[in-house]
């Protein structure tokens, strides 16, 4: 199975005053096209620095990332925006939608982007919402939303562009039981039948077990079922 | 236009906030139109002025009146053609606050040299031989539904009559001219300088100013010195001007209006300046998360900084608009204290300069901010 992540060597730093931290310890990390990773550990532990730089929001400062078969690490500001909005699909645990736009006007933000017509666009906006079950709730604004039907509207806005990866960031985070087991299963829906690659940050034990394999992020290195994944 | 639903979005964020800078910005526009109106009417009146005509009015200042016999004097230098004369009046209709431009005249002299202000034979040759006649600008006989036979009372705030001592005149309406070919100042009433001087109590025997044409307008510089040296040390001695200048003149005795209101103008926009940058500021600032997500999903820092540019355009335009048509639909009103009843065209090509202007001013600070964000410190909300 060919990689739709790879992760070679990486390095990431962050400055804290004078001082220089390192995040990231030489990470090697790959996540295979159609898997559904869990990304696991405690805070401060760098899953979600390790999910920036796969998701293009930051560059390392060793090392190589290719997603797709492209190189990232190299990108300027520019290229890596335009990559994003082709390849990436983001889903935050606040939802992170634009509070005056309705559901559909939030799905099809990542759209405006493209060539598309203005008709090409409502019917994949269309068609996003009908996957994540909210075709009826199109006009509402996100204060008119349940936070569960809010992270949907994410998800479809996430999906809506086909990105070749969709990176998730503890996007059960600010639910309850029922509303997280409901995302887990459409999350896990798009990966099964619609065979997206699904990087997922969280903390949750019960949503990792929704991924197909689960990695724990322990001080910027990673561990495998207690077992360190030598660098 | 893909975007616009996102620009709006964001313009009315704050719906209060948003509505009180839109009302600020239509308020200093309004200023802005009215004022350079002004200020573009006034200029226009002096740019327009006649080559061929001088004004030679009193050395002393122009309220000063100067002999009647100068008129043959004046006739008798070489390179004048035509000689007119007339006096202010300083009438008003009914509205102690609207003074009107009336001028006692020699008639056939005054349409002579004036060939702008038309006005039909049959009613000059009335007007000639009518001593109380008047004849009265279009607009004014529209404004106060005048018509030919009309007798039109009118109160001078100069002359009094020799007969009663009261400065109540009446006069019968017997001509309407038109003023549209008239660049800048234009009289708005006119009638016989005889009657005037023989009812009026006092300065009898003297006029205003003159007005004379030159037959080559390349001598306006020699003809001047001539005449102001025939007159010099004289009881009146004169002082010669060519129709430009004396406008310019006159404008400046009025206070300098071009410095007054660009002063106006330019502390109005000074302080909007900071109100609507704070307006943009503020509200970029309370959106940064938005934007965050914004370029999480791919928008590049061009695009960002066009959809702020756009907001700040879309409000400053659109209020822009609304203050200078407020200001152009106020014109009309304003003929009586300014005598110009269009806003000219120039004013609203400024004005959306400056609109756009304003918009780039306050855009760029916060479209920088955004251009410097650092995404992954932004959504983490640092």
């Amino acid at each position: 199975m060919t990689s739709a992540v790879e992760l070679r060597h990486v390095i990431k730093r962050y400055k804290r005053g004078k001082q220089s931290v390192e995040v990231l310890h030489k990470l090697d990390l790959d996540v295979p096209a159609g898997e559904f990773l869990a990304l696991m550990g405690p805070s401060g532990s760098g899953k979600t620095t390790l999910l920036n730089l796969i998701g293009g929001l930051d560059r390392p400062d060793e090392g190589s990332i290719s997603v797709g078969g492209e190189r990232v690490d190299t990108m300027s500001n520019s290229q890596l925006a335009k990559w994003r909005s082709r390849h990436i699909g983001f889903v935050f645990q606040f939802y992170n939608l634009m509070p005056m736009l309705s559901a559909e006007r939030n799905v099809e933000l990542p759209l405006l982007l493209t060539n598309l017509s203005s008709a090409q666009r409502k019917a994949n906006v269309r068609a996003a919402l009908e996957i994540v079950g909210l075709s009826d709730r199109a006009k509402h604004k996100p204060s008119e939303l349940s936070g569960g039907q809010q992270q949907r509207v994410a998800i479809a806005r996430a999906l809506v562009a086909d990105p070749t990866l969709l990176v998730c960031d503890e996007p059960t985070g600010d639910l309850d039981r029922q509303t997280a087991i409901e995302i887990l299963d459409l999350l896990q829906v798009l990966n099964c039948e619609q065979g997206k690659t699904i990087v997922m940050v969280t903390h949750d034990p019960k949503a990792a077990e929704y991924a197909t394999r689960q990695l724990h992020v322990d001080k910027g290195q990673l561990v495998d079922g207690g077992a360190q994944h030598a660098a | 236009m893909k975007y616009f639903p996102l620009i709006w979005a964001g313009l009315w964020r704050k719906r209060t906030r948003t509505i009180l800078t839109f009302l600020s910005i239509i308020i200093a526009f309004l200023l802005f139109g009215l004022l350079q109106g002004v200020n573009a009417a006034f200029r226009s009146g002096v740019e327009g002025a006649n080559v061929n005509r001088l004004y030679v009015q009193s050395k002393i200042h122009f309220t000063e009146p100067l002999p009647f016999a100068y008129l043959t004097q004046l006739e008798a230098v070489p390179g004048i053609s035509k000689v007119a004369y007339a006096t202010w009046f300083g009438p008003y209709y009914q509205d102690p606050h609207e003074f009107l431009p009336a001028f006692p005249v020699d008639a056939e002299r005054y349409f002579a040299i004036y060939p702008e202000l038309k006005l039909a034979p049959d009613q000059l040759a009335t007007l000639v031989k009518t001593r109380a006649g008047m004849v009265v600008s279009q607009e004014l006989a529209e404004k106060y539904h005048w018509k030919i036979g009309d007798h039109i009372p009118l109160k001078s705030a100069i002359w009094t009559k020799k007969a009663d001592g009261n400065s109540d005149w009446a006069f019968d309406l017997v001509g309407i001219f038109d003023t549209s070919a008239m660049k800048g100042f234009a009289p708005a009433m006119l009638f016989n300088h005889d009657y005037f001087d023989e009812a009026r109590g006092f300065s009898r025997g003297m006029v205003g100013w003159y007005i004379v044409q030159l037959a080559d307008p390349n001598r306006a510089a020699a003809v001047i010195e001539t005449i102001d040296k025939l007159f010099a040390n004289s009881t009146y001695e004169t002082k010669t001007q060519t129709e430009k200048e004396n406008a310019q003149s006159f404008l400046k005795q009025q206070g300098d209006i071009n410095l007054i209101t660009n002063l106006i103008v330019g502390a109005v926009f000074f302080t909007l300046l900071f109100l609507t940058g704070n307006t943009m500021m503020q509200s970029v600032g309370e959106r940064i998360p938005e934007f965050a997500v914004l370029k999480t999903l791919g928008y590049s820092g061009t695009v960002v900084t066009v959809l702020i540019l756009s907001e700040s355009l879309l409000l400053c335009l659109f209020a822009a608009v609304l203050g200078l048509a407020v200001a152009w639909a106020l014109f009309p009103a304003m003929q009586g204290i300014i005598g110009v009843a269009t806003m000219p065209p120039e004013v609203l090509g400024l004005g959306f300069a400056a609109a756009v202007l304003m918009a780039l001013a306050t855009g760029i600070p916060p479209a920088w901010r955004l251009q410097r964000l650092r995404l992954v410190d932004a959504l983490a909300g640092r």
